[in-house]
């Protein structure tokens, strides 16, 4: 690969013997190891010169076996398809990392992160509060260490959360949340507010941390497959699939070819249901309540479609390592089932859109500007309808998506409108997809056998979610079990740009805003 | 005395059909939307419930969250005894006018308001303001509306109004009769807290209203301030269907006329019913900023109202 040459001889000439072990693997990945301090400076230069973003930090630790701490740093080209691995060894006494939480913002996410769960402070990092760790933790309790120890008991001190003071004549604080009166899953959202516009917003989550990656270290890969399918209950087959992709990349395992194809479908299965159910949603957020109990029928008619696809209703036990779970049913008319689901939707959809005090809610509110949006490195539809043009689908194909033709949705609106717009228009390029995948669909295996993994070595998995790309990145031990797998849900990068389309905003259109986002708790708060 | 019974009963007939037009609407609505909705009568066993629950009170709650409930509830049901319901003129007719209606509503309106901000929090305080702001608009729109109708009839008693109307049913097409109902409509859909300008079945806190000021009453309080509510509605129906349309309405006290005029009031509540059913399932809640257009739209309706029943008088 061309590219390669000139970024190998661009970080030659950069930082000389600081880079070593510098290797291709799998044909688009240029895994090297950087030395301490460099960090910063290849993310400017690869996000100058070779266009080139940030998508995953990870700590490891690997004190056991080689007596340090690990950070990997994924930065992925969308443009060209290819991906620069780099990683960093930590003293396993001291463990710094030195910041560029200035430079780009998730990054300063991933380091809080990593601080809370691993213990690895970020030197200089401009924002030092907890993010994953609520008060209740011991402050020598590191999770993600392998000899970390769960308290017996955990004591709340009392200590209240520091969010940045608004001040100011007429200025006053709405506390919501955590627990909410609908059932959703909890987050604070702290408001300041002059009379009902909104002028901060800050949103503290990390309420459903249930250590899901901590319960992924120690199993067999077969047995990771059910747990990732439950990182977030809307994404089953996005998140099994991201951490099957990552494990057979691991193993160097090929997917049969019919199993590929009938991957695609239940990915955009559940694209399906969910982006019809949320466009009801929002529209119920508006008062409009018809749209939603069609488009909540419709969800209906399509979780009997998964019943009948997987055995599930939520598509559970769909993807397998090597493959898939099930065989497509013969007596199945897919392709006539979802033609008719989508004029179903289609009409709904012309008579929301067609309602002029509905579209007034929707023009203008929530505006996520395309700068605010790609310094924050949304991904997923919110991404799309702020003008950035990603889709994992198009810009890195996996499973079958090579072979299939569609559009990629996307917007310059950058509102509620255009993000609800989006989903009704992937939903029928979903519907196009599917269509042309079973027309495509090959004879011949379900399942290939997947092999001991590779020990301590590190790879990944992207899937184009119905949220946005999904990143799994894992490691086996010398047995072959999983030794860390770090989880990465677009809901990570998503969430923080809400307060930013927020702005300006009045309060009774929070609710509105936060449903055209929708953003997974589960999945940001592993 | 046959004159109080009657206020009594028909007092009664307001307190007892109220849930049901609420749980009515409600079935209409579910219907609409392809739901099969609750029963009717499910407004009765929230009642009950709530009679049946214990008050769970914040504990800076001072007594004016405790009798706010008692002053909204008592407020709503004098009204019922102000305007004809099924029959006109009635006994204590000369005891408050239109006036004293509207300003029975408001001073429910004033209490719960103010029981909003009592308890400190966050929503309480929120859902006043918002419910304060409407109000302003709102109340002097009824008054105006009720005015242009007092012009043509020559008093500002309802039941003057409501005879007036009889004796004369030309004027029922009058344009200020037609004009003042259009903006006491409108009216009655926010003074109720329904769609467009709230919605009475969001759970969404940052978004309500009315709800907001309740939030934290429970138990008997909250079933009286929902009683009253539905009682409010009750009365917004019943002003709209019998003083624009006061046919049914008995005029001599006897068992048959009483009997239909019961019906009517049924049939017009239900029809009236079915009407704001039909406007909250077609249309979309309002940003919060347009309400103000939305209300001074009606208002600027009751002025036009008043305007042309005074040249055309």
């Amino acid at each position: 690969m061309t590219k390669f040459t000139q970024l190998q001889s661009a970080l030659t000439k950069n930082f000389q013997e600081l880079i070593s072990n510098v290797h291709i693997l799998r044909g688009n990945e240029l895994h090297f190891q950087i030395a301490r301090g460099c960090a910063l400076k290849l993310a400017q230069i690869l996000n100058a010169d070779f266009n080139a973003e940030l998508r995953l930090m990870v700590a490891n630790d690997r004190r056991a076996d080689k007596g340090v701490f690990e950070i990997h740093y994924l930065f992925v080209n969308d443009k060209e398809n290819w991906y620069a691995h780099a990683t960093k060894d930590l003293s396993h006494d001291d463990p710094t990392i030195d910041s560029m939480a200035t430079f780009y913002y998730p990054a300063s996410r991933f380091e809080r992160e990593i601080h809370d769960l691993f213990g690895i402070g970020a030197i200089d990092h401009p924002d030092t509060r907890p993010l994953v760790s609520h008060a209740f933790w011991p402050k020598d309790y590191f999770p993600l260490r392998k000899d970390s120890i769960v308290p017996e008991k955990f004591n709340d001190d009392g200590t209240p959360f520091e969010f940045m003071p608004v001040g100011g004549e007429g200025v006053y604080e709405i506390p919501v949340g955590p627990v909410h009166a609908g059932i959703i899953e909890p987050g604070h959202f702290r408001f300041s507010v002059v009379g009902e516009t909104v002028i901060d917003l800050k949103i503290r989550l990390y309420f459903t941390h249930k250590g899901t990656e901590k319960l992924f270290e120690g199993r067999a890969p077969a047995d990771g497959v059910e747990l990732a399918e439950r990182i977030s209950g809307d994404t089953t087959i996005g998140h099994s699939l991201a951490y099957c992709q990552a494990v057979e990349s691991l193993a160097g395992c090929e997917v049969p070819a019919r199993a590929k194809y009938l991957r695609v479908i239940l990915l955009e299965m559940e694209r399906l249901y969910n982006h019809i159910a949320d466009f009801g949603a929002i529209c119920n957020d508006t008062g409009f309540a018809a749209a939603h109990s069609h488009c909540f029928r419709i969800r209906e008619r399509l979780l009997r479609l998964n019943k009948r696809l997987t055995g599930n209703r939520l598509l559970r036990g769909g993807i397998i390592l090597g493959g898939v779970g099930r065989d497509f049913p013969s007596d199945l008319n897919l392709a006539a089932e979802l033609d008719s689901i989508l004029a179903d939707f289609n009409e709904i959809v012309e008579i929301s859109l067609n309602n002029t005090m509905l579209t007034d809610r929707l023009d203008g509110a929530g505006y996520l500007t395309t700068k605010t949006a790609t310094d924050h490195g949304v991904l997923g539809y919110v991404a799309r309808a702020s003008g950035i043009d990603v889709d994992v689908r198009r810009d890195h194909p996996f499973a079958a998506y090579s072979s299939l033709n569609f559009n990629v949705a996307k917007s310059v609106k950058g509102d509620v409108h255009a993000r609800a717009q989006i989903r009704v228009d992937e939903a029928s390029e979903s519907v196009s997809i599917i269509k042309q995948a079973l027309t495509q669909l090959p004879q011949g295996e379900l399942v290939a056998p997947l092999g001991k993994l590779p020990a301590w070595e590190p790879a990944f998995g992207m899937v184009e979610g119905w949220r946005g790309a999904i990143l799994h990145w894992v490691m086996a031990d010398d047995n072959g079990k999983l030794y860390r797998v770090k989880v990465k849900d677009p809901s990570f990068v998503n969430w923080p740009a809400l307060s930013f389309a927020l702005l300006k905003n009045i309060v009774p259109d929070f609710p509105l805003v936060n449903k055209s986002f929708n953003q997974s708790y589960s999945g940001n708060d592993l | 005395m046959t004159g109080y019974l009657l206020e009594f009963s028909q007092a009664l007939l307001a307190l007892l059909l109220a849930p049901m037009l609420a749980g009515f609407v409600r079935w209409v609505k579910a219907r609409l939307q392809n739901r099969r909705g609750a029963p009717i009568w499910q407004p009765y066993f929230e009642l009950a419930k709530l009679f049946g629950k214990d008050v769970v009170m914040s504990n800076n709650a001072s007594w004016l969250f405790r009798v706010a409930p008692y002053i909204v509830f008592a407020s709503a049901l004098a009204v019922t005894f102000l305007i004809p319901l099924i029959a006109a003129p009635l006994p204590f007719d000369n005891i408050g006018d239109l006036l004293v209606v509207v300003y029975l509503l408001l001073l429910g309106t004033f209490f719960l308001a103010l029981a909003g901000l009592d308890t400190g929090t966050a929503f309480g305080g929120m859902g006043s303001s918002r419910e304060m702001t409407v109000a302003a608009i709102a109340e002097p729109t009824i008054a105006l509306s009720i005015f242009s109708l007092a012009l043509g009839a020559g008093s500002t008693n309802l039941s003057h109004i409501v005879v007036a109307t009889l004796t004369n049913p030309g004027v029922a097409l009058s344009p200020g009769h037609l004009l003042a109902f259009a903006a006491i409509f409108i009216v009655s859909l926010a003074e109720t807290g329904r769609l467009p300008v709230d919605n009475p079945s969001t759970h969404l806190e940052l978004t309500m209203i009315h709800e907001a000021m309740i939030l934290e009453y429970s138990g008997r309080y909250l079933a009286l301030i929902e009683w009253a509510s539905w009682l409010k509605l009750t009365i917004f129906f019943a002003l709209l269907a019998n003083l624009f349309v006061p046919w049914g309405l008995a005029t001599a006290l006897t068992p048959a006329a009483l009997a239909i005029a019961v019906v009517t009031l049924i049939l017009k509540l239900a029809i009236l019913g079915v009407v704001v059913a039909v406007v909250e399932t077609r249309i979309a809640k309002l940003r919060l900023f347009r309400v103000p257009e939305l209300l001074g739209m009606s208002f600027v309706l009751a002025l036009l109202a008043v305007t042309s029943s005074f040249l055309l008088k």
